[in-house]
């Protein structure tokens, strides 16, 4: 057992092939290549795309890393990797990699799920996570509540959205206002300059819904909301203002996913809430968030905007927590798991 | 010198560990006038198209283990860069890739498709599974490729193989469509085999030529109409 590993993590779940470096709770490296630019005029990630970029990508953004972090392969503790969940050819490319630089260097390799990484990169901001902890996990397909008993092996999920992820929803929104994508930045830069006067739905707040949906979530009828309004606007040939629209459906998706996230900290008497996922960079949660848990003697932490979409650094964190607390390694064999359950942390 | 050889283009996912020597009088050249000799000294194969990313890397160890060698003892890799199905073919070349920056050694590509000529003469057809109904193929006279590699459906394949005089086929993807290219087709091999494409690779490794970098022949674009994609996890 190491107290300050020396961890690089790989991340290729997606559309941005991330090296990361880690020593301990310390970033050293966060080298992204990104193949955003080429799935912008589909309006998504085209997993062919996404892979082929990988591929390509992969070693030099090592390299990067290594420079950046001006440590040697061979000085590396460990190796972590994304298993899962993600699109499965783009994973396969990081695990594979990641299996190539474990056995030539041989070193111990962890496949890892991408959504704790999530979660974990905080640490590299504001040091080891107490635990408990309540997360608010919010990203391109997956929102969710979970409590954090250990980032290494006890991560239980509290509820979890029933249709559309919050940044589903930024992106949907998005298109429907014509700001290309991916829609959760445009959104967040137009919204700064409006303000909220639409009142857009707040899904699964109603009495009957926290019942049984406390801790859910749903933004595909706020989506359906946005979409008729700007309709309407259109029909009656009037422009749409994109500013109140942007705003007011900001407001709508941040007033929920705080509500829900300090009402799981109350409920469970757990006094840190930590955000994580590419909505959490998001300029309104963030602040909203820090208001009421500040009203509520909740010590909030949050990545700073840059960890918070996918990176190889997160995964090297989720990492360096498992080599510091004695995690198994995986072996040579290790799957992918495109669909890996969120509370399964390693394969 | 120790060199690994790979190929993960078809639904074999294969690693070999090779040697490398100077041909001497024991030992003859792999290829005629050619001063080196190459043999095989451990090979593990896994036909499962899906299983490329498990079995790919520990094949290699187990390889490695086979002839009491590790990592550092290499000096090169061959690799085949297909055709093949996309996301097989990355797992290998990622690998490849990978094991060759880690190591510091010199990676050596070699189209898939070529290594069923090695040492077949007269006119041949090579054809492996490029799913969706089509075929890689391409067509060789002594093992020099007159053309190709292309990715056709098997009747128009049928039509240049007889353009170009070939008189038997072979490869899995002639095999499975046997019936439609009106060639004799050889029942084997239907994968790539490491010793035809380490001898493919033999004078570049004997020679420590510059190594190249690992370009996959995809053949296809990618399919820009699939339905744009959101991961998610399963429910608990
Ligand atoms: N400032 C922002 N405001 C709101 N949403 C944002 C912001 N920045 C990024 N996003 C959203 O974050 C999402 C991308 O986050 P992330 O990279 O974590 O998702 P992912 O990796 O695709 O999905 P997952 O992590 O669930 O597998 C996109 O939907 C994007 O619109
Ligand atoms: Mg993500």
């Amino acid at each position: 057992m190491t107290a300050q590993p020396l961890v690089l993590g790989i991340e290729t779940s997606c559309d941005e092939t991330g090296v990361g470096i880690v020593r301990g709770h310390t970033l050293l490296a966060n080298a992204v290549a990104s193949s955003v630019a080429e799935h912008a005029r589909y309006g998504g990630v085209v997993p062919e795309v996404a892979s082929r970029a990988h591929l390509e990508a992969m070693v030099p953004t090592v390299h990067r890393a290594l420079a950046d972090a001006e440590v040697a392969l061979a000085d590396i503790d460990a190796i972590a990797v994304t298993a899962g969940p993600g699109l499965a050819g783009a994973l396969l490319v990081g695990v594979a990699a990641a299996k190539a630089y474990a056995l030539a260097a041989g070193k111990p390799l962890y496949g890892v799920n991408h959504l704790a990484a999530h979660v974990a990169v905080d640490t590299l901001e504001h040091g080891a996570l107490p635990e408990p902890a309540i997360a608010l996990l919010v990203s391109g397909g997956h929102s969710s509540l979970l409590r954090v008993d250990s980032l290494a092996d006890g991560i239980v999920p509290l509820g979890s959205t029933l249709d559309d992820a919050a940044g589903e929803a930024y992106d949907k929104v998005a298109r429907v206002l014509g700001m290309g994508f991916p829609g959760g930045p445009a959104i967040d830069r137009a919204a700064s300059e409006g303000s909220v006067t639409i009142a857009f739905p707040r899904g699964l707040t109603a009495a009957r819904d926290l019942r049984e949906h406390r801790f859910d979530f749903s933004f595909s009828g706020l989506k359906t909301a946005v979409a008729r309004w700007v309709e309407a606007r259109e029909r009656a040939g009037e422009p749409v203002p994109l500013a109140e629209v942007s705003a007011s459906f900001q407001e709508a998706v941040c007033d929920v996913l705080t509500a829900k996230a300090v009402d799981a900290c109350r409920t469970s008497g757990i006094t840190t809430l930590v955000i994580g996922g590419g909505v959490a960079a998001n300029s309104r949660l963030r602040a909203l968030a820090a208001e009421r848990c500040a009203r509520h003697g909740i010590d909030l932490r949050v990545p700073r905007p840059g960890l918070c979409t996918d990176n190889g650094a997160m995964v090297a964190a989720l990492g360096s927590q498992l080599v510091a607390e004695g995690a198994a390694p995986g072996r040579l064999d290790l799957p992918t798991n495109s669909a890996m359950r969120v509370d399964v942390i390693t394969v | 010198m120790l060199v690994l050889v790979l190929d993960s283009a078809t639904p074999a996912v294969t690693a070999a560990l090779g040697r490398v020597e100077p041909a001497a009088g024991d030992r003859p050249p792999t290829i005629d006038g050619n001063p080196w000799s190459a043999t095989i000294l451990a090979r593990r194969a896994t036909v499962d198209a899906r299983a490329h990313g498990e079995r790919l890397a520990p094949q290699i160890d187990a390889v490695l283990g086979e002839a009491g060698a590790k990592p550092g003892d290499l000096g090169a890799i061959v690799a085949g860069i297909g055709p093949g199905p996309f996301t097989g073919l990355r797992v290998g070349l990622v690998t490849a890739t990978a094991l060759g920056d880690a190591l510091g050694i010199p990676t050596y590509p070699v189209c898939t498709l070529d290594a069923f000529a090695v040492g077949r003469p007269g006119r041949v057809l090579v054809a492996t599974d490029a799913r969706r109904r089509e075929i890689y193929w391409a067509c060789y006279a002594d093992g020099v490729r007159l053309a190709g590699p292309e990715v056709s459906k098997p009747v128009e394949v049928a039509g240049r193989a007889a353009g170009l005089g070939a008189r038997q086929a072979v490869g899995d993807g002639a095999l499975r469509y046997a019936d439609q290219l009106d060639l004799p087709v050889l029942a084997e091999p239907r994968f790539p085999q490491p010793a035809a494409m380490l001898s493919l690779a033999v004078r570049r490794v004997g020679t420590g030529a510059p190594g190249e970098p690992l370009i996959p022949l995809y053949l296809r674009r990618p399919d820009t109409t699939e339905p744009v994609a959101r991961k998610r996890a399963a429910p608990q």
